[in-house]
């Protein structure tokens, strides 16, 4: 099954991790994800609430590209929350809402632009695989039970709420991650924080509140015995994932709760090797906890980037290289 | 009938316009109305138009009957609020000038023109459109009767709790006999599970039995406890009612109750219905102690015997015999003339609202299961624990509106809630000098002597805490916080979120109705209101009565109420139906449907459109025949027969005809600018 | 100036919720427009098919039955006949040349005031757009300034 894919500025980055772990499980899933040519950021959280129809433009853009590029699909699969709910709400306001759609192509045609609602459908890849492939197939797929892991799942806030198509049932209650963790032969604890914020962007905007939640969820994953965490969000892995030692440092403590995204588990269930699936790219290793199931998972020292040598004394002006050369 | 002449203008029909003080005048010209239905109605019969600014006041009447008199008028048209209201007024005007009253006919112009028309000239229109149908309608009306019914002096109540019990009591106490079916073994309803009741704090146990010993001895109250109402058939004073007394596999003719069958019973089983899952019964067993009547009933799904084949440990205990393995249901038909539904509650599963954590955390306790706990012959014998049965808590959280007041779940409040709430924080710091936190919305606390109790509650130390709880769970985080649970909340009054760890967390659930209300509605013919509570008659001046005569309702049946209310419905019940018992006969509304025999050709499309059975088919005359004590006069054959045999008396074809000609003849004006 | 067109709908209304329903947009003063004018019926069930011609004949654009929800009729089950009557008289009208739209159907029970003065005020704009019934048997006078008969295209 092929569909239309929006990676998002974070799996390119900082959450390379997520679309390794992606691309590596494609073929066993049995779907080809495609990304959409040309996307550009979705906004995030921030913009959508200082400008309402440029953000929601900026967004539809992308919903625009989609119904363009045809590939035999109607549906645009994004792996983020935060991308996912945007272009989520986004589709669903234009189809609900005359006057928002005609604003929005009005701006999206001056680009040369424009998108029909209701044109593609949005959809998040925990929806698709819980919902289009199933637990029980996924269980046929599980080649290396994960058994003896204890899993926590994390889903954050933005895939299940407000969940504009009602795809994951309950918000307050949502079991879709835990279905799929147990399907993989780990076991799935009962999380309570489950669906409590990570904190989103606060880490920037005023890290002391921001620690306090992180604190909060990692101390709840201890209490209850977690090996790991999963989860579907990249800012949620980043702030638990990124922040820990910072949250260590402020409350004296010495959390080492890795949290993992939940493709990479399903990934390790079903043989893959670790490092196609991203896995060593976190800050808090997942190594311990994996070698508890006897899977190694070295942590990946990234390429770091060469400074070019600090020049002698003072820059020359730019000249034309070879003579008969202008500049 | 006699109708007087109905040739054209040979009626005498007096229009009466009210001015309602200036809830009709205030949007309609009533002036005009009266001018123009003089004028231009003339032609239709009328004679005299006048207006007044309350015709249903005695003065108002007294104008008609005045006129009625002086004029000869032979038709009555009043103009004013709905025939809801006063249609009985006006007849009854009518009535005392000697005019028949079904000669006297209403025009809705307040709830149907002044209140809900912007315009006032358009309203004055309309205005005028009604009166005009009004008065081509009456011209159609015939003199009438009302029907006497006479009326059996028995009565069914449906429903042991506290109301069944007061009505009961009432009518046998008046020396008229009483069928009291009650579908669990022992009457006493949800009362009888409480530990004591607010505001006085009164034993509810202490308060109940008295009560219920007087309806088991009662020599006018018949006990049929484990039944089912199965069919109901009939109409006001004859109603027949088919009632299905389960198998008890107890001889109630010998049995002593003397208990030696329960507590030799091996068969040890979760008593979800009265102890509310807290506690054990047998598989033999008497809800409670206090039961009535004392015999008690075998629960066929879990008795050892009847899985097995083998134990019958009761059987051979019994001193006298009673045990009868054999025993089999028994279908009895009863005769009663009236009927009372006082069939309770059921409370709200907790389990739908996943975030307090009710069935996942062990200390997160129900209302109910509260109650259970505090009572005496409860299943920890009155003692406030966790649900490990021993440790006792130091800090309790009791929250409120959990399913009340709530878009998701149920949006209406359940009444007793805040109450019951405050006397758990109460009976908490009484016997274990917990600290308590009530989280609250509003405080409901309205009725005698309850916002005292309040006050009370608040000077014995509890927490009141005005934030709808978000959550709660065991997430805790700190040290001395181990195995509690925490509640996360807005404290609205301080404009902080508030995280407060407790031991114990009591929920006070909603009352709900019956989970299969909608079922016994239609088997008596009453209706439910859309979230499932009887409907009554009418909101604010009949509370106790249903659209259905004969058929009454008391206590929580018809909505959640405290006990105080419920006891005064089930009295007011009890006095409807003996007034009606005394009456011996009772004059019921003549709207009925009647066959002429001479226009039926024998089709017998009628046959099957009447829901009350009213209408059979004479094979020797061969013609249909409507049975005027059953009909109820919805008018469907009426309209269905295609020769237009059956007459409808009051609202008959007739009658609709001339009325949509009459409201046709006020144009309406096209030169109007368009509606706002 | 062109008049503009104001239907004129005759609603049938039962003594138990619809009418009650009526009462109840009444005391909740909910406005609706006075296009239409209400005739009270025992039941829905005792709606003959005659009454809505009639209406019709008398000059009605449009005609509103009102009744009980399914399920909730006083008399049990007659507003199922009274459905069963209006889907076979649709089907009559449109050969006669009436639009089957200027025929609706509305449940409303006794609670559901603001309901049906939605309804009513929607029916309304849906019969003004339609425009007025164009049947020679109409038997109606017109209050219309003294001008040649035009005839109204209904559309197909």
């Amino acid at each position: 099954m092929k569909y239309l894919f929006y990676p998002g500025c974070s799996l390119h980055s900082t959450s390379g991790a997520y679309l390794d772990s992606l691309r590596a499980i494609e073929e066993k899933l049995a779907v080809e994800f495609e990304e959409v040519g040309d996307w550009n950021c979705c906004g995030a959280n921030e913009y959508l609430s200082l400008h309402r129809i440029p953000s929601y433009a900026l967004v539809a853009r992308n919903l625009a590209l989609a119904e363009q590029q045809v590939n035999g699909t109607r549906t645009l699969v994004a792996a983020c929350s935060a991308c996912y709910l945007n272009l989520a709400k986004t589709e669903k306001y234009m189809r609900t809402d005359r006057a928002l759609d005609a604003r929005i192509n009005d701006a999206l045609a001056a680009g040369g632009m424009h998108y029909t609602p209701g044109s593609v459908q949005v959809r998040h890849i925990l929806d698709l695989i819980y919902n289009d492939l199933g637990v029980c197939k996924l269980k046929k797929l599980v080649s290396r039970p994960l058994e003896g892991l204890k899993v926590a799942a994390y889903y954050g806030c933005m895939v299940i709420r407000p969940d504009p198509d009602k795809r994951l049932r309950d918000p307050e209650n949502p079991t879709a991650l835990e279905e799929l963790i147990q399907a993989t032969g780990a076991e799935a604890i009962d999380f309570p924080l489950r669906t409590h914020c990570c904190s989103g962007h606060m880490p920037q905007i005023d890290a002391q509140v921001s620690f306090e939640l992180i604190r909060n969820l990692v101390a709840a994953a201890v209490k209850c015995g977690a090996d790991l965490l999963v989860t579907t969000c990249p800012l949620c892995q980043l702030n638990i994932d990124a922040y820990q030692d910072q949250v260590n440092k402020e409350y004296g403590m010495d959390y080492q709760m890795p949290i993992l995204f939940f493709t990479q588990l399903l990934g390790l269930a079903f043989g893959l090797d670790a490092r196609d699936l991203g896995i060593g790219k976190e800050i808090v290793s997942a190594a311990p906890a994996l070698a508890k199931i006897g899977v190694k998972a070295e942590p990946v020292t990234p390429e770091l980037r060469k400074r070019p040598p600090k020049a002698e004394g003072l820059p020359m002006p730019a000249m034309p290289k070879a003579f008969g050369d202008d500049l | 009938m006699t109708t007087t002449n109905a040739k054209n203008g040979d009626h005498r029909i007096g229009v009466y316009v009210c001015h309602c003080g200036s809830n009709i005048a205030g949007v309609v010209n009533v002036f005009e109305v009266a001018k123009w239905a003089q004028e231009n109605l003339a032609d239709q019969g009328v004679v005299v138009s006048k207006e007044y600014k309350f015709m249903c006041s005695s003065l108002g009447q007294k104008l008609i009957e005045e006129d009625i008199q002086k004029e000869k008028l032979d038709r009555v048209v009043v103009a004013a609020c709905s025939p809801h209201l006063h249609e009985k007024t006006f007849r009854g005007a009518a009535s005392r000038a000697g005019l028949n009253p079904y000669l006297c006919e209403m025009a809705s112009v307040r709830e149907q023109v002044s209140w809900v028309t912007e315009d006032h000239e358009l309203a004055t229109e309309k205005a005028k459109a009604m009166v005009s149908g009004a008065v081509a309608r009456v011209r159609e009306h015939e003199e009438l009767n009302r029907i006497r019914v006479p009326i059996n002096a028995s009565t069914l109540i449906v429903g042991g709790g506290i109301a069944g019990i007061q009505a009961a009591l009432e009518i046998a106490n008046s020396g008229f006999h009483v069928y009291l079916v009650e579908r669990e073994p022992s009457i006493g309803g949800h009362m009888a599970q409480f530990d004591k009741t607010f505001p006085t704090l009164d034993c509810a146990a202490c308060i109940l039995t008295p009560r219920m010993s007087e309806v088991g001895m009662h020599p006018n109250i018949e006990l049929l406890t484990w039944s089912e109402v199965e069919h109901v058939d009939g109409y006001l004073g004859n109603y027949t009612v088919t009632v299905r007394k389960k198998a008890r596999y107890v001889d109630t003719s010998l049995c002593t109750g003397c208990g030696v069958c329960w507590q030799k019973c091996p068969k040890k089983v979760i008593d979800d219905k009265f102890e509310v899952g807290l506690g054990y019964r047998k598989a033999i067993y008497t809800p409670f102690e206090q039961a009535v009547p004392r015999f008690p009933v075998l629960d066929k799904e879990n008795c050892i015997y009847f899985e097995k084949g083998t134990c019958k440990a009761c059987e051979k205990f019994c001193a006298v015999g009673a045990i009868k393995l054999d025993d089999q249901d028994e279908v009895i038909k009863l005769s009663v003339g009236n009927v009372i539904l006082a069939t309770g509650y059921d409370m709200f599963d907790a389990r739908r609202i996943p975030r307090y954590g009710y069935g996942r955390l062990p200390n997160v306790f129900t209302s109910l299961e509260f109650e259970r706990m505090c009572n005496a012959a409860g299943p920890t014998n009155g003692a406030v624990v966790l649900r490990d049965g021993k440790t006792a808590p130091k800090s309790v959280a009791i929250v409120h509106c959990v399913g009340s007041r709530d878009k998701k779940y149920n949006t209406y409040c359940s009444a007793i809630c805040c109450m019951q709430s405050l006397k758990f924080a109460h009976l908490v710091k009484e016997r274990t000098g917990a600290e308590v936190y009530n989280f609250y919305i509003d405080m409901r606390t309205a009725a005698k002597d309850y916002d005292e109790f309040y006050q009370k509650v608040l000077e014995e130390g509890a927490n009141l805490i005005r934030g709808r709880v978000a959550e709660v769970n065991d997430a805790t985080l700190f040290g001395g916080e181990e195995g509690k649970l925490l509640i996360q909340v807005e404290d609205t009054l301080i404009g902080k979120q508030r995280q407060i760890p407790v031991d114990m967390v009591i929920l006070a659930i909603a009352l709900e109705p019956r989970h299969d209300s909608a079922y016994v509605a239609r088997q008596f013919g009453i209706s439910t209101n859309s979230s499932g509570w009887f409907t009554e008659k009418h909101p604010k001046l009949d509370p106790v009565a249903t659209m259905t005569d004969g058929i009454f309702i008391a206590g929580c049946t018809s909505g959640p109420k405290d006990i105080p209310a419920s006891v005064a419905q089930g009295s007011a019940a009890a006095a409807r139906v003996v007034s009606y018992i005394e009456q011996k006969e009772l004059a019921l509304e003549p709207v009925r449907g009647s066959i002429v025999a001479e226009k039926c050709s024998g089709c017998r499309i009628c046959n099957g459109l009447c829901p009350f059975n009213a209408i059979s088919f004479d094979e020797e005359k061969y013609v249909s025949e409507i049975n005027q004590a059953l009909c109820q006069g919805c008018g469907t054959c009426v309209a269905a027969c295609p020769a237009g045999a059956i007459a409808g008396t009051v609202f008959s074809n007739q009658q609709v005809l001339a009325q949509i000609e009459g409201l046709m003849r006020v144009p309406f004006h096209e030169t109007q600018p368009a509606m706002a | 100036m062109d008049a503009q067109f104001e239907p004129l709908i005759i609603g049938f209304t039962c003594n138990w919720c619809s009418y009650r329903a009526a009462d109840m947009a009444g005391t909740s003063r909910v406005k609706y427009p006075a296009n239409i004018r209400l005739v009270r019926l025992m039941c829905s069930g005792g709606l003959d098919p005659t009454f809505v011609l009639k209406a019709f004949t008398c000059g009605a654009d449009g005609v509103l039955i009102t009744g009980c929800h399914p399920g909730e009729c006083h008399y049990i089950e007659q507003n199922y006949k009274a459905l069963r009557r209006v889907r076979l008289l649709t089907r009559i009208l449109q050969p006669m040349d009436i639009e089957p739209a200027r025929l609706m159907l509305v449940w409303a029970s006794a609670a559901e005031g603001v309901h049906l003065a939605k309804e009513i005020t929607q029916f309304v704009e849906e019969i003004r757009a339609l425009g007025p019934l164009n049947w020679p048997l109409r038997t109606r006078v017109i209050e219309k300034p003294k001008q040649a008969a035009q005839l109204v295209e209904i559309p197909a």
